[in-house]
């Protein structure tokens, strides 16, 4: 109350000329619509500012030939909407079902035009709070001790109008071309101009520098009316099927990979574009030459005076001359309008393109700041899908939560359950969640134990980045130990150069679950929360400190983590040894048993059929629990009762040798899926 | 056991070791000495040695060479020599030069000579050895050929030292070399008297002792004061061996009873460290001396078997039976001291006798669990849970589930509207437990097919998670029931197709059930419902309430929300409710509980008018006096915290038990305890309590007390009374009293993981230095980047900077070096390092 009177107050002082908003967010893009539809729901004091009429800017120009390359799965064949969002990779999250990306496209690499619509809709019908034409120019802070965090936001539009916020969310996206200067580079057409009719290109030799997926889908768009079309960038091609990242060259952008292997006139080289150089010759024609034949020498002198590497070494690969030149290399981050006192800073090596944040996506110069959307994507660079929809609307998500926790007070949301739920609350995220399954290695579940271990907490989707902090972040407690539930990849699986096709690449038995190659769950036991040097110290390829142990989901080609035997049974095992508890489901019949026989009883009984709640079973049942000889028969027992080793061992066996059987024979299936 | 033996053989091993060191600083193995006159020079005041005396070739010689020269190394463990000299040709002084003497082993000690021994009486190492101890232990090992010479001995040896007593068949064994062996040590401490005589050892024992084996005999004639009685005698049980012995002298040179002040858990004496038990007598400060002379006579009882030790329980607060006198500690880790009541002596005796019997068989049958545990170790994978592995068990059998409709995200609401009730089981279909309760979800379908309205419908969590959550269902399954217009209703109770009927045809009518005449409540006492409550055969209950106490009626209605499907509950509050209720002596706000079909009604005022109380006097005044337990009952009895009075009968139970049993139970006003019985013919799991008690089925019907919540005993009233009030209570008397032994505890074992889990992390850590092996790059390319990983992950935390932004770092790398790898074949436009050469490759 205190902070919206004080709110109110400024807004008196300052009136029409300075607005406050508790958050600003800059971007009304996927990322900026979908953190304020969680702030609406919260109830909170927002404003998201947009420089176009319109949400998803970016969308309304690019892809240039306007086909989105995340999959919009129509069908799964199931109901789970939970995990149809694993296989649809375009809708925000909301509890608007009519929002759901499949209603607006059948296709299953959709329009950008349809992306367009989407996030109009998803806008308006959601009444999410935007203010259009308002492009924000400047940024500074204003400090002021009673602030959130220790200064304001200043935010400054085209128009000159002023804004204050105590929060600022950068949902901007990477919209500036990715530029390099060497000599020639004024003949060079950026992906953001160049003609995208291919009668343009009729007959026509094309040079693109880049070699990300705007690359490839230019050069798809004009493979079949070129002469041919070579490409150019500093690293070997990336595609997404051997790295796992779907940031990389997709099969569908990959026509030219097809042309130049197979020997039909295009071609790909590798480079460093800031050695490259290009001269036009009388014709028009575009040269290629290197930068150190240049030098000292006056590019305007004209084309005979300039050394072209054919002249010393006649089977240089580019020799023949181009007619186009198109840069494709990607966007950057805007960094300008952010005031130095902000310390936005590009990141390090191939992360520079971002600005640098922390694994909370909170920025590492100015407390309150937050990016989301593409532009949060360095804590996950090459990795998982942080910058993509598909996996932004769930890191989002997270720092929403953050957010709420840290200026509302309102604590990560959670649940408790009885510890005899602790395998099945496992089973169930595993085989359903979508912010697990797309932000793998990212954002992972996290089981905090309960006194005793008699209960436990669920908390979804947390940063990882960010566990040693987990009981500052979240406002829940960790002093019992805790889980960590998250999927990988193998850990030497993918690669650019990596052969993923390889015979035995998948794991079929669960006792070598840890050689799992394809993305599978992986749970940590920590008895006590890592700190932060344990974290900055973890092995190389780890996402999280050594464990206290350690269990795999053997990989599954269904991505079906629900086999009794294979996938849950090995589970309970590591969850009973790391609690060092039975956690086996009792029949009410055996509870009763022990009830008589025992001083204490197993959780199943102790939550169950002491709370009057037992399994009384059917006669099925616990007539095949009696054949496995896991339940014993009295009903037949005569009175002299001698006959008990015998009827419990018999049995034993019998449950030994239906398992022996059924279990072999699968055995190629299950390892070989493939061949 | 091998622990065990471990723990007393260390104490030999080091004594040896102490012999053997003395004698090790020389060199081992036979010593050649090349002439006599070398010998005899060379030998030391003190020290003994063994010599023979050879011409470099006699042939005859040989086999008892053979024999000298593997007994060399246990003759040095007693610091004694072995030394071959060396006769030159031309020698012929009183050792080389008779044929005679060339054929004989001669024993020095110095330079003096103490026997010659002929060459055939060293046939063996044990000959030699013994031999060789019993010429040099002459004075501590006396040999005794008549009973009088051993009269004479012992008589010498009263009231100073003991004697050890031992008789060989025949000198040169391997018993008459352990006894040497022993009397090396030890005969300093004992009189070590040796004889081969047959005809002592019978004068010496009292019944017919074998002598064609050798026997040894622990006398105590330290202790002993009379002259003319012979010392007492222990004998050792078993075969004379050096171990047996030693472990024999050592147990006999322990105080005959310890006084011990301390907590029985916490003692060892050396019996305990020998592998043998240790028995405790309990003595208090009033019978102390009298329970000193019976430790003392069950200690020479048990001497060698057992040790006695005497614990003042006024020094040590024992939480045991106060009757208890008699504590047994056994040698094996872990085993809990037993308390025993025992009548005399020879019970403790036989009790030690069979224990040991006991521990041989068990030790045989200890291998074999082990190597069944073995076994078990590697099924890991096997299903070791009964829900579980029934339920796959059962998936190829398709359910009759045509009953039930199946709700979807779009249908769920509209459906909830269109029938007035609504059953809705949320399960998972891929849970053990859900799909159990779904076959008994099925066979309710079964029974309540065209009950009227009543609708049973599903929706599996799998498919609906959102609708799942949003109906709140934490936990699978959950069943809940939805009434137009009112909160739905959670079921709590067991998940068997008897108890989910009930449930969810009680939940058909309103509870409680507003009944508008005296005629329609006195109809209802007797037992006269509406058909949809018919069904139910438990008690019912009428809460009955003047028009003026509303608050107790508005608690009651609430209590009936919170009992709805498990009770039948009733209310009437009508201007006459004063008269019905005076009917039953009671005034209202007061309930009437029509048990037993109305025979019987019992009213109750209510005092408590606060929901929560209302529902646990409900819940409380529904139980039994005298109930039948079952399986699906007990948890309402054990709730009520108290011990069990439990008669299990193989069928009904007698009309007089049955009397006997309600009188015990009505009898006292604030009851102790739960009384109970047990069909075993309806509920058969009860044998296996028995079994659990006794091991076999005892015979019925049989009483017992069983303490569920405190201490886990178990008493059996005696079979041999009857089972009447009178007799059960001043049993119960007794029981109170401390006075009764029970017949088994409850176990007191922790649900422990059934099997270890399969441990990735160990499995992971050997590849770890693999994995970054393989992708670190070649010397010389990057190596400045890449730290050295420790296998365990730990690296030292000067590179802090490069693991600040380990997943850019490492992808980054990987990137640049396979690049690199492809130089030669890629083609390249330009590289790097501009060097003219490089051109040629484009």
């Amino acid at each position: 109350l205190g902070l919206a009177l004080y709110a109110c107050s400024l807004c008196a002082v300052s009136g029409a000329t300075l607005l406050y908003h508790d958050y600003c967010v800059i971007g009304a893009g996927p990322a900026g619509l979908q953190v304020a539809y969680f702030l609406q729901q919260a109830g909170r004091d927002y404003i998201v500012f947009e420089r176009s009429h319109a949400p998803g800017s970016f969308f309304a120009l690019y892809p240039r030939h306007r086909k989105l390359i995340s999959i919009n799965k129509q069908y799964t064949g199931k109901s789970n909407s939970e995990f149809n969002l694993r296989h649809d990779w375009n809708s925000l999250l909301s509890h608007d079902r009519r929002l759901l990306f499949r209603r607006y496209s059948r296709d299953f690499f959709p329009n950008a035009d349809t992306m367009v619509r989407y996030l109009e809709d998803f806008a308006s019908l959601l009444e999410l709070r935007v203010q259009y034409n308002t492009a924000i120019i400047h940024v500074t802070l204003e400090q002021n001790e009673q602030a959130w965090n220790g200064h304001y936001f200043l935010l400054t539009d085209q128009d000159r109008k002023n804004y204050k916020c105590s929060s600022l969310l950068v949902a901007a996206g990477m919209w500036v071309p990715n530029v390099v200067n060497f000599p020639g580079s004024e003949y060079v057409e950026g992906y953001e101009t160049v003609s995208i009719n291919p009668e343009d290109f009729a007959g026509q030799t094309v040079l693109i520098l880049g070699r990300g997926n705007s690359a490839f889908e230019t050069a798809e768009n004009i493979l079949g009316v070129t002469n041919f079309i070579h490409m150019v960038s500093r690293s070997r091609v990336r595609l997404s099927w051997a790295t796992h990242y779907v940031g990389d060259l997709r099969a569908i952008n990959n026509g030219l990979l097809d042309t130049y292997q197979l020997k039909s006139l295009d071609g790909l080289l590798e480079g460093d574009l800031e050695d490259l150089a290009i001269v036009k010759d009388k014709k028009g024609k575009l040269h290629i030459t290197l930068r150190f034949y240049l030098e000292n020498r006056n590019i305007s002198a004209g084309i005979d005076s300039i050394t072209l590497p054919q002249d010393e070494l006649d089977n240089f690969a580019t020799r023949a001359p181009y007619d186009r030149v198109i840069r494709c290399l990607g966007w950057k981050f805007d960094f300008s309008i952010y005031n130095r006192s902000l310390r936005m800073m590009p990141g390090k090596g191939n992360i520079k393109k971002y600005p640098q944040i922390k694994p909370s996506y909170e920025s590492k110069g100015t407390r309150g700041l937050f990016v989301l959307g593409t532009a949060s994507h360095s804590v996950d660079f090459r990795k998982s899908a942080g910058g993509f929809i598909h996996g932004f609307r769930y890191t989002t998500r997270a720092v929403h939560r953050l957010l709420e926790n840290r200026h509302h007070g309102v604590p990560w949301p959670s649940t408790v359950h009885p510890i005899t739920q602790l395998t099945n609350s496992i089973i169930k995220r595993v085989n359903e969640a979508s912010g697990l399954y797309q932000m793998f290695s990212v954002l992972a579940d996290i089981i905090l134990l309960r006194d005793n271990a008699t209960a436990f907490e669920y908390l979804e989707e947390y940063p990882i980045g960010v566990l040693a902090e987990l009981e500052m972040q979240t406002g829940r407690k960790a002093r019992n130990g805790l889980f960590v539930i998250i999927m990988e990849y193998g850990r030497n699986f993918s690669g650019a150069d990596k052969d993923v096709f390889y015979y035995n690449r998948a794991v079929g038995e669960a006792q070598h679950a840890w050689q799992s190659n394809f993305l599978h769950p992986v749970i940590y036991y920590y008895k006590r929360l890592p700190t932060e040097r344990e974290m900055k110290l973890r092995p190389p390829d780890w996402p999280l400190p050594r464990p206290d142990a350690i269990h795999h989901i053997v990989e599954d080609f269904l991505t079906d983590w629900t086999a009794p035997n294979a996938h849950i049974l090995p589970l309970r095992r590591f969850l009973e040894n790391c609690l060092s508890t039975d956690l086996r489901n009792f029949f009410a019949e055996s509870c009763f048993l022990f009830a008589f026989t025992h001083q204490k009883l197993p959780p199943s009984c102790q939550q169950g059929y002491m709370r009057m709640q037992g399994l009384v079973g059917s006669q099925e049942l616990r007539h095949h629990a009696v054949q496995a000889g896991l339940l014993q028969d009295y009903t037949h027992t005569d009175f002299s009762g001698d006959r008990l080793p015998d009827s419990h061992n018999g049995p034993q066996e019998q449950l030994m040798r239906d398992h022996g059987i059924p279990v072999r024979p699968l055995q190629h299936l299950v390892n070989a899926k493939d061949e | 056991m091998p622990a065990q033996k471990d723990r007393w053989v260390s104490p030999l091993l080091f004594l040896l070791f102490c012999a053997s060191s003395i004698s090790r600083s020389g060199s081992t193995g036979l010593q050649q000495e090349p002439s006599p006159q070398h010998y005899f020079s060379g030998l030391e005041a003190g020290k003994a040695s063994l010599a023979f005396f050879t011409h470099s070739v006699s042939p005859g010689a040989q086999p008892f060479l053979e024999q000298v020269e593997s007994s060399v190394e246990a003759l040095q463990d007693y610091g004694i020599s072995v030394v071959k000299v060396n006769c030159p040709k031309e020698d012929v002084s009183r050792y080389c030069g008779k044929e005679n003497a060339l054929r004989k082993a001669f024993l020095f000690r110095g330079n003096r000579l103490i026997r010659e021994f002929p060459t055939d009486a060293l046939f063996d190492v044990n000959s030699i050895v013994a031999n060789v101890l019993f010429a040099l232990l002459f004075n501590e090992v006396k040999y005794v050929e008549t009973l009088a010479d051993l009269e004479n001995i012992e008589n010498v040896l009263k009231g100073k030292s003991n004697m050890v007593f031992a008789y060989v068949p025949a000198t040169g064994t391997a018993e008459h070399r352990a006894v040497m062996e022993a009397a090396f040590v030890y005969g300093t401490i004992h009189q070590f008297v040796l004889t081969t005589e047959a005809a002592l050892l019978k004068a010496t024992s009292h019944d017919d002792p074998d002598v064609s084996s050798a026997w040894l005999l622990f006398c105590h004639c330290q202790r002993a004061t009379d002259p003319g009685q012979p010392c007492r005698r222990t004998a050792l049980a078993q075969p004379l061996t050096l171990l047996n012995i030693h472990r024999h002298l050592k147990l006999m040179g322990a105080p005959l009873v310890t006084e011990v002040a301390e907590d029985p858990e916490k003692i060892s004496t050396v019996h305990l460290q020998l592998g043998l038990p240790l028995v405790f007598i309990l003595s208090q400060k009033e019978t102390y001396e009298a329970d000193r002379r019976t430790a003392e006579f069950v200690a020479w009882q048990l001497l060698g078997k057992a040790g006695v030790a005497l614990l003042s329980r006024d020094l040590v607060a024992l939480n045991v039976l106060h009757r208890s006198n008699i504590a047994l500690k056994t040698p094996d880790e872990g085993m809990p001291i037993q308390y025993l009541v025992l009548e005399d002596t020879d019970e403790v005796i036989t009790l030690v006798e069979d224990k040991n019997k006991v521990k041989q068989i068990q030790e045989d049958e200890q291998e074999e669990e082990e190597d069944e545990d073995e076994k078990e170790n590697n099924n890991q994978d096997i299903q070791d849970d009964q829900v579980v592995e029934a339920v796959s068990r059962d998936k190829k059998r398709e359910l009759p589930l045509e009953q039930i409709l199946v709700l979807t995200e779009e249908n769920f609401h509209s459906s909830l509207s269109e029938v007035a009730r609504t059953v809705v089981l949320f399960y998972a279909s891929w849970e053990a437990v859900s799909l159990a309760v779904l076959r008994s979800y099925s066979e309710v379908a079964a029974q309540l097919k065209g009950a009227p309205g009543v609708l049973l419908s599903r929706v599996n969590c799998w498919d609906w998670p959102g609708l799942c959550s949003q109906e709140n269902v934490t936990q699978f399954p959950t069943m809940k029931i939805y009434k137009e217009g009112q909160q739905s209703v959670t079921y709590d109770g067991m998940w068997g197709t008897e108890e989910l009927s009930s449930f969810i045809l009680l939940s058909r009518v309103s509870c409680p059930l507003r009944l508008a005449t005296v005629d329609e409540a006195e109809g209802y006492l007797r037992g006269e419902f509406p058909s949809e409550l018919s069904s139910h055969h438990h008690t019912s209950l009428l809460g009955v309430f003047s028009t003026a106490t509303s608050a107790a009626r508005e608690a009651f209605e609430e209590a009936g929300n919170i009992l709805s499907g498990h009770v039948r509950m009733g209310m009437y509050f009508e201007d006459d409710a004063m008269a019905l209720s005076r009917k039953y002596s009671v005034s209202p706000p007061a309930l009437l509980l029509a048990r037993s079909g109305g025979r019987s009604v019992e009213g109750i005022a209510l005092s408590k008018h606060s929901v929560q109380d209302m529902v646990q006097m409900i819940r409380y005044e529904l139980l039994d006096i005298f109930p039948e337990i079952t399986v699906s009952n007990l948890p309402q009895y054990l709730q009520l915290g108290k011990p069990f009075l439990i008669l299990f009968s193989a069928g009904d139970i007698s009309q007089v038990e049955s009397k006997e049993m309600l009188k015990l139970a009505e009898g006292r006003p604030q009851q102790a305890f739960v009384a109970c019985w047990l069909n075993l013919k309806t509920t058969p799991v009860g044998h296996g309590i028995l079994r659990t008690y006794f091991s076999t089925t005892p015979s019925l019907p049989v009483l017992l007390w069983v303490n569920i919540h405190a201490g886990g005993q178990v008493f059996k009233f005696p079979s041999e009374q009857s089972i009447t009030q009178i007799n059960v209570l001043s049993w119960l008397e007794k029981l109170q009293a401390g006075l009764e032994i029970p017949s088994s505890t409850l176990s007191e074992e922790d649900w422990k993981p059934p099997l270890p889990a399969y441990d990735f992390l160990q499995m992971m850590e050997p590849s770890v230095p693999e994995l970054s092996s393989h992708t670190s790059p070649r010397p010389g390319d990057t190596a400045a980047q890449h730290p050295p990983k420790s296998p365990g992950g730990d690296t030292a935390g000067g590179d802090s900077a490069i693991r600040e932004e380990p997943s850019q770092e490492s992808t980054a790398e990987e990137v640049g070096s396979p690049g690199r790898d492809l130089r030669g074949t890629a083609p390249r436009l330009a590289a790097r390092d501009k060097q003219g050469k490089r051109h040629g490759e484009l």
